[in-house]
């Protein structure tokens, strides 16, 4: 770890122009990523500064949607009575991700920011576009079994690994940032980005710009259908092979709309809209949701060690609908 | 040999004697150990697997804060043992094999390339990440199934196929199963991390706190690597934070740290990063293994053939017994073994707990699983149809044996019976259900150990001996034995290690510890009871030994008198009694063959659209002897499952053989089980003594703990799902495709 500067500004404002004026310079909060990032030389600022004091924690319900400051520990919104009974998809993703320790530790935006755990892009001897660009992808023909089979480029096949974030994909949450600029809204789908050529990027904020809050719609009949499923090598603490967020609105029988998003497949929170609109109207039945979970990974491509996850992520979502519905 | 008790009074249950240090933080583990003018040491690795360091930049790591050395093969002291060619420092649990710093090739990924020493951690991590090296790079050897199919094994005594009877007897039965079994590499990665800490008093003296398994071997390793007097190099190992065998040897960190602390003249604190514990410490290779066996209609085994591939580094040559336990654990005529090493671009590994016979299980379990459901026969039942009532190596009778016993017991507590016998036939709540179990068996030794011995005024009995702990309850299991044999409340008995200046007590491995120290404590005891009944002999005429009842801190005679030990002693005029005492090897064993079993019982469900699969069943069953001490006992057990567990379903050393370059080496991507994954594992003893190998009736039990642990769970998984893994760790995607 190199040596830095820390301040600790006490309003947005001043974290801000902070950030602004110093390209070398990061915000850091609970730090439960970017402590490790900086401790393996895979990120080097020259200044820190901690946003931890600013008045971002807040997590309220106004009208139909719950508004969650960015610096809300992922602990204190798991457990939120608010978020808990209008979305206990979200509370059931933060729960999933990582340990208690660190969900105690790490907020909500800090949680959107997390780098990819690609274990070629955490050693700098080992070729990582993400990190060096230009370099090459140590995974693409390397060891990938966590990797992406979806939305990847030959430039990069890491995923996002965010539980998190998969359920606020399907949530249709949305991003607040505040900039030198102003504050802007973007939908959370526009958030993360695919790599592309620019892998590097994982999001589009801009330069100075920093998370204030997300914003999550309530929708009771949603809420009253939610499961996240996390399959991973161990029963915790590890990152998902595979994830399906699902929120089921029902009647009777019949699926009026669904919400479904996957995790551990793609450089982002992928959102299974094919899915969703084939199964709008129709009967819960084992075979709907087959047919759902294969237009969902239709466009889905293994590279090797992950080509089970062409499996396992329609296998998962059939499992998360069979669970939900009950049949 | 005397037994010096009666075999079938169990022990009393005691509770860990250094447990409240542990749990505390008073426990002073080397990492932790602060000195006067303490520096702090930090390994550079190299970034390639094969070639030569052409150049190297010191300059800016030099000119960093607080840098007061940084040596490297250029500049490295002279490590005096080196220069005889082999390296003094080897052994069978000695030095490590690698000459640190010696020269300017490059055998592995992460070997060692320079240590920075400055005066605090950070500084040091700093600079040596300043350090930047140039390679003529090779290519990487890495690649286990590329060596087999391209190049030639290593030859030698060791590698010679061994046959027994005729060799190709297991073709020619009415009933056959073969298969090819892989075991990926496996990391002890104990929770606390390896630590030298070194200080030189004067030139011919140093004093080493090392995190080690072996007090006394690292002592002869270090004072062979500097040409010392043993006794001038002083080792301290009061606490081990387990080892599960990394801590066996003498690693060449150590012998850096000693190097950096003759050069700077103060002493260096040398820890090892996570990453650097999967790359310099050892670990378990990776074997591929192909196993035959033919049998009976009614399921006598009549021909087995068992071929073992494992890896080695190109600097050593490491050996262990992956075919050991197929020579043994059954009877069977006929038998052909053949193990084979390869040299890779890889450290030397080294015995992880259960060592080669843990890998070796795999393979031996799983096919008499096969087998069992080919014959349509019970497992247990085809096990006992092959019980081997004596050694089938050499015919001779076994010390003890409760195998049978532990198959009984273990199926009984498991609810064995509740098994269905065709696979895929149990399911629970949407999981498919299996039960699958295996044996295990572990050679039970005796080597030779040495303690001091001191009884105070003050009624405190002492006793020393340079062996450490790692984890078992060394220091809880003597004070058992010594407070049993004395007649002395637990709390009156002090148990002392981890000093290279006590008298010298084995290097804990091979489970063997109890057994050997255990040998010596008992006769240190009896020799202390006659002294005591020496001093009764100025009052009291003609009292034999026989004739004293030692309890409850008092001599009782015959006459119905009684003396406490204290008074006896005041009596006497003496102050204390001090003596050593040392035993060695039973030379009765050589009339017999010993080992210690085991038997496990997984219960496991499997999700047949995830693959994910959970154990929520174990029961460990095992013959070790006399069970000393039942609450460290059961522990070691339980934690053999908690590693049974990890090894079946989630441990994988991966290399990306591209580059011959971990990818995996930390603990977010290399999983070990959390508690989640851990039922509550459940511990029956057979707890009978054996009757020869020493006078307290144990043999040992931490290798038998995991020995065929993942076989049972590969055999649940087959009885859940009807699909035989072969290949560990068995994650979901195995399960799936």
């Amino acid at each position: 770890m190199i040596n830095f500067d820390y301040s600790k500004p006490a309003t947005v404002g001043a974290a801000i122009t902070a950030l602004s004026k110093d390209t070398k310079a990061k915000f850091i909060a609970g730090g439960t990523n970017l402590v490790d990032l900086m401790k393996r030389g895979v990120t080097t600022p020259e200044k820190l500064i901690d946003i931890t004091g600013l008045p971002l924690k807040g997590i309220e319900q106004s009208g139909t949607v719950v508004r969650i400051g960015a610096l809300a520990l992922n602990s204190e919104v798991a457990e939120n009575d608010i978020v808990k009974k209008q979305l206990p998809l979200l509370s059931q993703a933060l729960k999933a991700g990582a340990s208690a320790q660190i969900r105690n530790m790490a907020t909500v935006g800090g949680n959107m920011l997390q780098r990819t755990r690609c274990g070629y892009f955490y050693d700098t001897a080992m070729p990582c576009n993400k990190r060096e660009p230009g370099t090459g992808c140590g995974a693409l023909q390397g060891y990938n079994r966590m990797h992406a089979i979806l939305g990847a480029s030959d430039s990069c096949i890491a995923v996002h690994p965010s539980d998190m974030c998969v359920a606020l994909a399907a949530l249709d949450a949305t991003v607040v940032v505040q900039g030198p600029g102003g504050t802007r809204k973007l939908p959370f789908l526009d958030f993360h980005r695919l790599p592309g050529n620019t892998p590097e990027k994982d999001n589009n904020l801009q330069r100075g710009e920093l998370i204030t809050g997300v914003e999550v719609p309530v929708n009771p009949s949603l809420a009253q259908h939610s499961l996240y499923t996390k399959i991973r090598d161990r029963a915790s603490y590890a990152f998902a092979l595979v994830s399906v967020a699902a929120a089921l609105d029902m009647k009777g029988k019949t699926i009026r709309q669904a919400r479904l998003a996957m995790g551990g497949v793609a450089h982002k929170p992928w959102r299974l809209t094919i899915a969703e609109n084939f199964l709008q109207g129709k009967e819960a039945t084992v075979a709907n949701f087959q047919q759902a979970a294969s237009l969902a990974l239709k466009e889905a491509k293994g590279y090797g060690y992950n080509n089970f996850k062409l499996t396992l992520g329609p296998n998962t979502l059939v499992q998360t609908l069979k669970t939900l519905t009950g049949v | 040999m005397d037994n010096f008790f009666d075999l079938n009074i169990p022990f009393a249950e005691i509770d860990r004697v250094d447990g409240k240090a542990k749990v505390t933080g008073k426990a002073d583990y080397v990492a932790e150990h602060d000195l006067p003018n303490l520096t702090y040491g930090v390994l550079v690795g190299s970034t390639i697997a094969n070639g030569t360091v052409t150049a190297i930049d010191t300059k800016s790591a030099e000119r960093a804060p607080g840098v007061l050395a940084v040596i490297t093969h250029l500049n490295a002291p002279k490590v005096p043992g080196y220069e005889e060619g082999e390296n003094p420092a080897k052994g069978r649990t000695g030095g490590g094999g690698l000459k640190i710093f010696n020269d300017n090739r490059i055998r592995f990924n992460g070997q060692p390339i320079a240590l920075v020493v400055a005066d605090t951690f950070e500084r040091a991590t700093y600079a040596a990440s300043l350090i930047k090296a140039q390679y003529n790079k090779e290519a990487p050897h890495t690649s286990l199934a590329d060596a087999i199919k391209n190049d030639k094994p290593i030859e030698g005594d060791n590698y010679k196929e061994a046959v027994r009877g005729e060799k190709d007897a297991w073709k020619t039965a009415p009933v056959k199963v073969e298969g090819t079994y892989i075991m990926p590499i496996q990391v002890h990665n104990p929770m606390e991390l390896h630590a030298t800490i070194a200080r030189w008093d004067g030139d011919d003296k140093v004093t080493v706190w090392e995190k080690t398994q072996g007090v006394v071997s690292t002592q002869q390793s270090i004072a062979n690597a500097f040409k010392l007097e043993q006794k001038n190099v002083q080792v301290y190992a009061p606490y081990v934070g387990g080892g599960f065998g990394s801590a066996l040897r003498t690693w060449p960190h150590a012998i850096a740290a000693v190097m950096a602390a003759k050069k700077l003249g103060r002493p260096v604190k040398l820890v090892l990063t996570r990453p650097q514990m999967f790359m310099l410490v050892g670990y378990r290779p990776e074997a591929i293994q192909h196993i035959s066996i033919g049998a009976t209609p009614d399921g006598k085994i009549v021909g087995m053939r068992h071929d073992a591939y494992a890896v080695t580094s190109n600097y050593e040559n490491f050996n262990e017994g992956l075919v050991a336990q197929t020579k043994q654990l059954y009877a069977c005529a006929n038998l052909a073994t053949k193990y084979n090493i390869y040299p890779m671009n890889l450290s030397t590994p080294t015995w992880m707990r259960g060592p080669g016979e843990a890998t070796g299980s795999f393979p031996l379990e799983c096919a008499l699983d096969e087998l069992s459901y080919a014959l349509n026969l019970d497992p247990i039942e085809l096990r006992k149809r092959n019980y081997a009532e004596t050694d089938p190596e050499n015919g001779k009778p076994y010390s003890s044996k409760f195998l049978r016993e532990a198959y009984d017991l273990g199926a009984e507590k498991f609810g064995w019976k509740g098994r269905k016998p065709q696979p895929r036939s149990m399911e629970e709540d949407g999981w498919l259900v299996g039960y699958g179990m295996s044996s295990g068996m572990f050679g039970a030794f005796r080597g030779e150990g040495r303690v001091r011995l001191k009884f105070s005024g003050d009624g405190m009995l002492t006793i020393q001996s340079a062996v450490s702990d790692s984890g078992p309850g060394t220091a809880t299991a003597m004070t058992r034995i010594a407070s049993d044999a004395m007649g002395l409340p637990v709390n009156k008995v002090n148990f002392e290690l981890g000093n290279s200046a006590f008298p010298p007590g084995p290097t804990q491995g091979g489970s063997s510890t109890t057994s050997t120290l255990g040998t010596t404590v008992s006769m240190a005891c009896d020799s202390l009871k006659k002294k005591l009944v020496e001093l009764l002999k100025t009052q009291e005429s003609e009292i034999a030994l026989a004739d004293v009842q030692f309890a409850q801190g008092e001599m009782r005679l015959k006459n119905g008198k009684s003396i406490s030990y204290t008074d006896a002693l005041k009596a006497a005029n003496l102050p204390s009694i001090e003596l050593t005492e040392s035993s060695g090897r039973n030379p009765e064993m050589q009339k017999y063959s010993a080992y210690s079993y085991s038997v496990h019982f997984v219960r496991v469900k499997v999700h047949p659209l995830t693959g994910v699969v959970r154990i929520d069943k174990v029961v460990s069953a095992g013959d070790a002897g006399r069970i000393i001490s039942e609450k460290t006992a059961a522990s070691q057990m339980k934690g053999g499952a908690v590693g049974g567990i990890g090894g079946a379903l989630m441990e994988e050393g991966v290399i990306d053989h591209r580059y011959g370059r971990w990818v995996n080496n930390n603990f977010a991507d290399y999983h070990v089980p959390v508690h989640a994954d851990v039922p509550d594992v459940e511990v029956v003893f057979v707890n009978k003594p054996d009757p020869v190998l020493n006078p307290n009736g144990s043999k040992g039990m931490g290798e038998i703990a995991l020995i065929g642990f993942a076989a049972a769970v590969a055999n649940a998984v087959y009885h859940a799902t009807g699909k035989r893994i072969r290949e560990l760790p068995i994650t979901p995607d195995k399960v799936l495709l």
